[in-house]
């Protein structure tokens, strides 16, 4: 075989380089690790739909668990997740956002103060979800609990787990997401913003406030809802911090104890005493659970998706 | 008299707001510090505090009647709640052992071969499909993976592996791989596209094939980061409690068979802690425990982020 380039007659190179059956093999079998995931993660959610979806009816959704929790509705555990929440988020975004804005804006990125600071973030991450239980314990409940009772001269009523403390101990374990997210939306700005605010006379701060933080709204609000999404999940750390078995009224003050969902997950799955007649009930509550969350994370995704085309669309 | 300083007096209010604006600025950029302090304090308390609760076992003369050092090594078995309480470490050790290890010989083939998947062969078009499920399995709360691991995956591996028990270390393993699976992946993922294209088209230009290229070059390139989305992957599955706690069976045997009940340090902390009195030595050594799942992670964590500044600078240097 041979072929003319540029008027030279040349012998051709084979066209195809021999088959590599090996790498073929290899490359299918990464396909099929992909293909795995996605499998499982659609057999998991499948599942819980699939036994979940005729338990979850309104009568479920605003009822309270009857007869040894084997009947009834799981309304305390929706309103004790979402004050959880709540708590958790107003007292995690302001601290998160201020770190992000301080590490962005304002460190010398080779400063002792700075590298200690994103030391601790990397690290506080891969903190264990019951080990800060235990912190939530030893330093929330027995320590500034008990030490507010004695100044306040009261019985026990900050000394022991509550609302307050499992929401405090899940604000400092979702700080790290709101830094991490807060900063990467901040990152995107373009540095031609800043300047042209600055070049007007503005200050460092009223650049951050008017100009900053708008542009990176999107990006913090991703920050807090997936933090919500986990916080919403988390049980370890509100094992011994705050969340009750089984409580008959909602909680109405920060001292209070609370019914979560994750947790009432946990207790229906595991201490049941009659596993088939809590089957429906526990299903239902999975499936509610994994809904909150999964809707959560995905409008994080979107957010985080839009973000991402803006930037790209910019440069 | 009429005041003749009159064009002087703006000039004052100038200087007067710009010292005020210049105090507020400073204010601000304190508090600003102090926010990012906050995550450093709240590593230190996080130490200080479950480490001083442990802190009798070393101390205390009367809980080291009951617990001490020495015998969470000689005692044999873990027997908390025995009206002689035996605090052997040893099982719970070796329970997590196998758990973790199960976990990650699952995990890290199929996480480190989805990602090479995902960053070298995937087209645009099957990469939308897998990030988001990735993202979704990521979503999925612990508690409901640890639901899933006791309800349908334990009958499902039982029937397949005829293991003795439902419950055992290895389903637990396999229930807690699907909760490490994301964080290995997208770490693995992002150091194998940090990775220059030069790297790949110099290798496809001297006529290696797609595979040889990905095995040899890019992933060699990108070892420290598939190093450290191990050790994380590594740091997530020791620490993490719900998956165990259900799905274990938490039978503190200590036996070497992976078809048996197993307790993990994390498990055995969640079971035990909300019916313990605090301060008595059961308390403090459950804190015991904690402390040393920190500072276990916290190493794992800290090797993980040399790791990957080391691919940071060394693909900045090429």
């Amino acid at each position: 075989m041979s072929a003319t380039i540029l008027g030279q007659k040349v012998a051709a190179l084979p066209r195809k380089q021999p088959r590599d059956f090996a790498g073929g093999a290899f490359t299918a079998l990464s396909g099929a690790a992909a293909a795995l995931i996605v499998l499982m993660t659609a057999v998991i959610i499948g599942d819980v739909v699939l036994h979940g979806w005729q338990t979850v009816t309104w009568e479920f959704l605003s009822g309270v668990p009857r007869e040894g929790m084997t009947k009834g509705g799981i309304w305390p555990a929706i309103y004790g997740s979402v004050l959880l929440v709540v708590l958790m988020t107003v007292a995690l975004v302001p601290f998160g956002v201020g770190a992000a804005i301080y590490l962005n804006e304002y460190a010398n990125p080779d400063a002792p103060f700075t590298r200690i600071v994103r030391f601790a973030v990397h690290n506080l991450a891969g903190v264990p979800s019951i080990v800060f239980g235990l912190f939530g314990l030893g330093f929330f409940v027995q320590f500034v609990g008990v030490q507010m009772d004695r100044a306040l001269g009261l019985d026990v009523t900050w000394g022991q787990p509550a609302l307050i403390w499992a929401s405090l101990t899940l604000a400092l374990l979702n700080l790290p997401v709101v830094i991490v997210t807060t900063e990467e939306a901040l990152r995107a700005v373009p540095r031609e913003m800043r300047e042209a605010s600055l070049a007007l006379g503005a200050t460092r701060w009223q650049t951050i406030r008017n100009v900053l933080l708008p542009q990176a709204m999107p990006g913090i609000l991703t920050g807090a809802i997936l933090s919500v999404s986990r916080g919403a999940g988390e049980v370890a750390p509100i094992l011994f911090t705050g969340a009750a078995y089984f409580l008959p009224y909602l909680p109405t003050s920060p001292t209070d104890q609370f019914m979560e969902l994750g947790y009432h997950v946990f207790v229906l799955a595991t201490q049941s005493p009659d596993v088939d007649a809590t089957k429906p009930l526990l299903y239902g509550t999975v499936l509610v659970l994994l809904l909150l969350t999964l809707l959560l994370n995905l409008t994080a995704m979107l957010l985080r998706a839009r973000l991402r085309a803006n930037l790209a669309g910019r440069s | 008299m009429i005041p003749s300083a009159g064009p002087l007096q703006p000039g004052v209010n100038v200087a007067r707001r710009r010292r005020l604006q210049r105090l507020r600025e400073a204010f601000i950029a304190w508090v600003l510090r102090a926010c990012a302090f906050s995550a450093v304090a709240g590593l230190l308390l996080i130490m200080v505090f479950v480490f001083r609760e442990a802190l009798p076992i070393f101390t205390s003369a009367e809980t080291q009647r009951e617990a001490n050092f020495l015998g969470f090594f000689t005692v044999p078995n873990w027997q908390p709640v025995s009206d002689v309480p035996k605090y052997g470490l040893v099982p719970l050790l070796v329970g997590t052992f196998k758990i973790v290890f199960v976990a990650m010989a699952f995990a890290v083939p199929v996480a480190v071969l989805a990602a090479l998947f995902a960053s070298e062969f995937a087209s645009p078009r099957l990469r939308e499909i897998l990030k988001p499920a990735i993202e979704l399995l990521a979503g999925i709360p612990s508690v409901v993976l640890g639901f899933f691991g006791l309800m349908v995956l334990a009958s499902w591996l039982q029937s397949v592996t005829g293991a003795p028990v439902r419950l055992n270390a290895f389903n637990a393993g396999i229930a807690l791989s699907l909760g490490i699976l994301p964080t290995t992946f997208s770490v693995c993922e992002d150091a194998l596209r940090a990775v220059p294209k030069s790297y790949r088209e110099a290798s496809l230009a001297l006529g290696a094939s797609r595979w040889q290229t990905a095995w040899r070059v890019t992933l060699p390139a990108a070892s420290a980061g598939v190093a450290a989305a191990i050790l994380l992957g590594l740091a997530r599955a020791t620490g993490e409690t719900m998956i165990v706690l259900m799905a274990s069976g938490n039978a503190a045997l200590g036996t070497a068979s992976v078809f048996d009940s197993a307790r993990t340090l994390s498990a055995t902390i969640a079971a035990e802690l909300a019916e313990v009195v605090v301060g008595s030595p059961h308390y403090s050594v459950l804190f015991f425990l904690g402390a040393l799942l920190f500072l276990i992670t916290f190493v794992v964590n800290v090797a993980a982020g040399l790791l990957v500044d080391r691919l940071r600078r060394r693909l900045a240097g090429a």
